[in-house]
């Protein structure tokens, strides 16, 4: 590792003690001794199993569910249905007021994407789990489904979801998020050139090497432990809180070191379930994503379509972006309408444009909900903007380096979405970046500074 | 659901459990042996998070029914470790920064004993042969490799 | 019901458990097991056995045979096999190596039986407990309909002549993958020309199948880039590639002229 310290010199005392030093992780001799306790790394006595029954259509009504014979099977020790879910009618961000309310933790009157739980089994065995669950009956009325952004926005597309009544959720600020700064038509108007392209990206799962779960033991003082491999432990406490309408101090949730999340495990999907039934049976419970489930069922990275128009300068200058980004949510907002908020600030990238227009959408689709995933609202735009910079580059006739470094963002530049840029050190990245690389740029650019302007 | 007695060694000490019939070795390590070591990450023999030594051979617990493994001798990552004192692997881990979330480090480990036990001086191209049935989806595959190379080395400094 | 394994002695003990409903013979493990942890209810009953005789090799003048219990890394490390050493290395990774067996590898569906894409080139024969003795090819169109009870103890086949016998399985993940495709060729030539060709595929069909076709086109030609060209099209009669999470049929297609292309001529 070799640290770069003639940049920012003087702002610096340079008296590191760790920076830059190799330092073992704290947790390691846990992970190669095998001692790291995990949480599905215990048992107890009369642990049950809890097998989700999970929809096979994209979108459909339900009829009717005959849990009779599952009921039945030997080994069995209860089933759990909408009904038995005390407030059933979810959404992660309330917490912080971003409602609608729109999803279920048991399905009840219809369910809106492929792999929506609808019943819970809880047996003596996983095999006996999974035998019961073959034996619940569900009688759905297939709908249409919508399946891609495009289909979601057509103005006759089926409805996905009824709590927000349309296929893309509502902001304060109307059917998108938005952000004006300058006037982007003006700059449109000036540029010497303009280029509009489309990116767009699937969903992509996380994949972590420990698939989601929780075990639930009821203990004899009437709280719960949750033993959880959850990335966001209050955000699972405070909604399996509301879930099961029982106060938070009868909810002990124990988190630990987790198999691998990145972002993958910030819904609440395991624990509410679990600890219900936990208390409905009185024995601890045990539910874990198998590793299909894992792959199918646990929210992906949301799949995004965006539409980026430059105007551009002979010069290299960026003078006019305008933005429009489509998130897919899937079925449910889960952390979408976060997510596309995020993209929404994020999209004039580190550059500087004086006119920017963006609109963000959450669009709802009968597809696997979508949630968090490192930088997510930020990663699939920076790859958009990142090509799109390349290309703006060649359109002109310029060296992609040297086109970055003339529209990078400075100290004291407004950012798009009011901000003002503090601490930007992008130039220098580039300085550094262009030696190692031996990507010769101009002169003029290596004398160039985030903290000043030159002329 | 019956119940069958099993009995092997498990590194170095005898132990015997009933089980239910059918149910894999993982499930007899983690669930009634207390050896928690052997993780199972996918139960599909795709990740290796569950990769122990069955007389002396690689093996996927998650696969290996435990009814099968009578008077085996069974070795996981457990079991590596002199007391106190860390096998060259676990070390060689531990300097070359070769986990993060620890979930596919057991078994990665093993993996890579299996080769050294076998090849005490791996090239690169071996190493990565023999971790190749190991998924790491943390820490990415170098400083493993590099871990893995490192451990034989130190094995070949203090052998001479 | 639950599940429960069953283990015999001898082949045919373990034969005459088979004929039960609910049963399903097991010889590694690794598609058996994988089935029982993904929640496959259609057996409850595992039968196997620890037959001897099914784990034997055995190479001699008049042949090789080797039992169905035998190992992917029992034939790696069998210093009389190194012609197959290819195809044994090609199954998964070490550890599934030291588990999956010849027998089963007979029974796996695409993307899986690379070894069986082997077996076939070498024109092998497959021993069914109860059936006798059949050819690998047609073994491969009758596998489902010789019913639950049909056990297999070995394969026969005669060992190919020197550097006749080629073997290439594409993937995506290396060194371990699941297949592209695999092909596999033992080609005899003289004075030039091709004189005698059996060439097998995988991925092309829901199993391994041999492409006639492209072993009649070859025959009596070069093994030259002309010499090839009709093989190369000819390859493409009758498959039915299938999709999958590792390529589409359009794509394994498009490929495999350049992948048997190059496995002639290198
Ligand atoms: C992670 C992973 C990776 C894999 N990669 C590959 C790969 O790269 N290439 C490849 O070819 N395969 C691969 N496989 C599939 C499989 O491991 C192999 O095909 C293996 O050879 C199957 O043998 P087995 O003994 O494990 O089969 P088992 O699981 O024991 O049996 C498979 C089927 O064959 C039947 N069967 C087995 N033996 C007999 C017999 N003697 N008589 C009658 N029926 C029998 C069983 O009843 C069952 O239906 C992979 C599997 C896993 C889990
Ligand atoms: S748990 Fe055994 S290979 Fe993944
Ligand atoms: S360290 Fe997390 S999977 Fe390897």
């Amino acid at each position: 590792m070799k640290l770069s310290k003639s940049y920012f010199a003087d702002e610096r005392t340079d008296d590191f003690v760790e920076i830059g030093q190799p330092r073992p992780r704290s947790d390691i001799r846990g992970h190669v001794t095998g001692r790291t306790a995990y949480f599905a790394d215990r048992t107890f006595p009369g642990l049950l199993h809890l097998k989700m029954v999970r929809s096979p259509h994209h979108h459909a009504r339900i009829r009717g569910i005959d849990t009779s014979e599952a009921e039945k099977h030997p080994g069995v020790a209860r089933i759990i249905t909408a009904k038995d879910v005390p407030q059933n009618l979810y959404t992660i961000l309330i917490l912080i007021q971003v409602g609608p309310e729109d999803e279920h933790v048991l399905a009840e009157d219809k369910v809106r994407w492929k792999g929506e739980a609808v019943v819970a089994v809880l047996a003596e065995t996983a095999r006996a789990a999974e035998e019961a669950a073959a034996k619940v009956k569900v009688d759905y009325e297939v709908l249409p489904a919508v399946l891609s952004i495009e289909e979601a926005l057509k103005p006759d597309a089926p409805i996905v979801n009824e709590h927000h009544g349309r296929n893309y959720y509502l902001y304060d600020s109307g059917e998108c998020r938005k952000v004006r700064f300058g006037d982007a038509e003006k700059g449109f108007a000036q540029a010497d050139h303009i280029l509009e392209e489309s990116y767009s990206s699937g969903p992509i799962e996380h994949a972590p090497l420990e698939t989601s779960g929780c075990i639930v033991t009821p203990e004899a003082n009437g709280r719960f432990t949750c033993y959880t491999n959850t990335q966001a432990m209050f955000f699972t406490l405070d909604n399996a809180s509301i879930i099961l309408q029982m106060p938070g101090h009868k909810l002990h949730m124990v988190g630990g070191t987790v198999g691998g999340g990145f972002g993958g495990k910030v819904d609440v999907t395991v624990e509410p379930v679990a600890i219900l039934a936990a208390k409905l049976t009185g024995r601890p419970v045990s539910f874990i994503y198998s590793r299909e489930e894992e792959m199918q069922v646990s929210s992906p990275r949301a799949a995004e379509k965006i539409v980026i128009k430059d105007g551009v300068m002979k010069d290299g200058r960026i003078v006019a972006r305008q933005v429009m980004a489509y998130i897919d949510a899937g079925a449910y907002s889960r952390h979408s309408p976060y997510g596309a908020q995020k993209s929404a600030a994020h999209f004039p990238g580190p550059y500087t444009i004086p006119n920017v227009a963006i609109d963000s959408y959450c669009v709802y689709t009968n597809r696997t909900p979508s949630s968090a995933m490192r930088g997510f609202g930020v990663t699939i735009g920076d790859f958009a903007l990142e090509v799109q910079t390349d290309k703006l580059a060649r359109l002109i006739g310029m060296d992609p380096l040297e086109f970055r470094f003339i529209n990078a963002y400075r100290d004291g530049d407004m950012k798009a979405h009011r901000q003002p840029t503090e601490g930007a050190a992008l130039i220098e990245c580039m300085q550094e970046a262009s030696v190692i690389a031996g990507w010769p740029v101009d002169e003029r650019f290596m004398k160039m500074s985030s903290q000043t302007r030159e002329g | 659901m019956a119940k069958v007695p099993v009995q092997f060694t498990l590194n170095g000490s005898e132990r015997a459990e009933f089980v239910e019939s059918g149910s894999t070795l993982l499930a007899a390590l983690r669930d009634k042996m207390g050896d928690t070591s052997p993780k199972g990450g996918c139960l599909q023999g795709t990740c290796g998070a569950c990769t122990v030594m069955v007389d002396g051979e690689l093996r996927l617990s998650c696969l290996t029914l435990a009814e099968t493994c009578n008077d085996a001798q069974i070795r996981t990552t457990a079991g590596l470790a002199n007391g106190e004192v860390l096998h060259p692997l676990q070390r060689a881990f531990e300097d070359a920064f070769a986990a993060q979330c620890g979930f596919c480090t057991p078994g990665m480990i093993m993996a890579a004993a299996a080769l050294l036990e076998r090849n005490p001086n791996p090239d690169r191209a071996d190493v990565v042969e023999a971790i190749s049935g190991n998924v790491c989806r943390c820490t990415g595959y170098e400083p493993i490799i590099q871990a893995v190379l490192l451990a034989a080395r130190a094995n070949s400094t203090s052998a001479a | 019901m639950g599940m429960s394994l069953q283990t015999f002695s001898t082949a045919s003990e373990a034969q005459a458990a088979l004929g039960a409903s609910g049963v399903r013979y097991m010889g590694g493990g690794t598609l058996v097991v994988r089935a029982v942890n993904e929640g496959d209810l259609s057996f409850s009953t595992i039968v196997r056995t620890t037959d001897p005789a099914l784990s034997a090799i055995e190479t001699s003048d008049a042949g090789v045979r080797v039992g169905a219990s035998v190992t992917m890394g029992m034939v790696l490390a069998h210093p009389g096999l190194s012609y197959l050493a290819p195809a044994a290395r090609a199954v998964g990774g070490p550890a599934v190596r030291n588990m999956a067996t010849v027998g089963g590898n007979l029974f796996a569906p695409a993307p899986y039986g690379d070894f069986t894409v082997a077996l076939l080139a070498l024109d092998a024969k497959v021993s069914v407990s109860g059936s006798g003795e059949m050819a690998l090819e047609a073994f491969l169109q009758e596998r489902d309909s010789l019913g639950a009870s049909a056990l297999v103890t070995s394969v026969t086949f005669a060992a190919p002549a020197t550097d006749s016998f080629r073997f290439l399985k594409v993937s995506r993940v290396h060194p371990k993958g699941a297949a592209v495709l695999t092909i596999a060729a033992d080609i005899r030539e003289e004075a030039g020309s091709v004189v005698q060709a059996r060439i097998a595929l995988g991925c092309m069909a829901d199993r391994a199948i041999r492409t006639h076709a492209a072993e009649a086109a070859l025959v009596g030609r070069p093994r030259t880039k002309e010499g090839i060209a009709p093989a190369l099209t000819a390859a493409l009669e009758g498959i039915d590639p299938p999709t999958d999470a590792i390529a589409s049929a359009w794509y394994r297609r498009e490929v495999l002229p350049v992948h048997l292309g190059r496995l002639l001529l290198g």
